[in-house]
């Protein structure tokens, strides 16, 4: 038994998250919801960046490095994401993306 | 009435979480370390089902906040204690408090509604198992060529190499965070006179 020093777990912890946050980005209807679940597939991704960098020799201060840089850019999303997401909710009333069917009609 | 059921689930959690670590310390003989990653990861799966699955959706972001904070332990167990802590001030601190607003704002008086899945939930959940299928069969079944014992990695060593070697995806990034601030006040301003 040794979970907390081999990277398969670690690999596959980040593999279950990410299938969770891909069930939420294409099952919600709330696009706040699905925003959420995009920060989660971008968390899971990170968590195997990590476990990377702490487990394989040649990325020893790589992989925490590249970890805080996705962490910036995810922070920029989600800043410029919530604020569209506030911008179209201000024109249509509805936070559900199943509404937002201007092109359609 | 309502304590019954907050007590209920708190002792649920508890047993769903503090099992596979007893049973990991005990029979499996692991240690500390095995018994801290196995809570931290249930916890992290848990809340993040959550995430995905509650009706409420202001409860779906505060169920998020628990997954980051686990997120920050596991990190803290892979040996990352710079990166648990920027997981804590960014994650936790400011990306929550964001979604929370964000939350806040898009409540409309008719919510929550009833529907909370799309009608592709069914085919979007079976997708789902397969990634996570495919993912374990992957990292199982290859060779990593992995250390044994995994490497503590401190911050003068991490700030040595963001300095030499990627000063310039830090410059970048600093830039993108400005174009971000400007982009999201831009988009979120109410609009003046003109609609």
């Amino acid at each position: 038994m040794n979970l907390a020093n081999s990277l398969d777990s670690y690999l596959v912890l980040s593999g279950l998250l990410f299938a969770i946050g891909t069930f939420g980005f294409l099952a919600r209807r709330n696009a706040i919801s699905m925003l959420m679940s995009v920060e989660l597939m971008l968390n899971a991704v990170n968590l195997a960046i990590v476990a990377f960098g702490s487990f394989i020799e040649g990325l020893k201060a790589d992989g925490p490095i590249i970890a805080l840089m996705v962490m910036a850019v995810a922070a920029a999303e989600a800043t410029v994401g919530l604020s569209i997401v506030i911008a179209i909710f201000r024109n249509r009333k509805t936070p559900l993306v199943d509404e937002y069917d201007a092109m359609s009609r | 009435m309502g304590a019954w059921k907050y007590l209920l689930g708190t002792t649920l959690l508890a047993g769903i979480l503090l099992t596979p670590a007893l049973i990991v310390m005990g029979p499996a003989g692991g240690s500390f370390d095995d018994a801290l990653f196995v809570v931290l990861a249930a916890l992290m799966l848990v809340s993040g089902l959550a995430v995905v699955t509650m009706r409420d959706i202001i409860r779906c972001g505060l169920a998020m906040i628990v997954c980051f904070l686990a997120l920050a332990g596991i990190y803290g167990v892979a040996g990352s204690p710079l990166v648990a802590a920027a997981q804590v001030l960014v994650y936790v601190g400011a990306i929550s408090v964001l979604v929370l607003f964000a939350i806040m704002l898009t409540q409309s008086k008719r919510a929550p509604s009833r529907l909370v899945f799309q009608t592709q939930a069914g085919p979007a959940a079976v997708l789902a198992v397969i990634i996570a299928v495919m993912v374990t069969l992957t990292v199982t079944g290859t060779a990593w060529n992995e250390v044994a014992e995994r490497m503590r990695v401190g911050a003068n060593a991490l700030a040595a190499t963001l300095f030499a070697d990627y000063v310039l995806p830090f410059e970048i990034v600093s830039v993108l965070l400005l174009m971000a601030v400007v982009g999201g006040v831009f988009l979120a301003k109410r609009e003046g006179k003109g609609s």
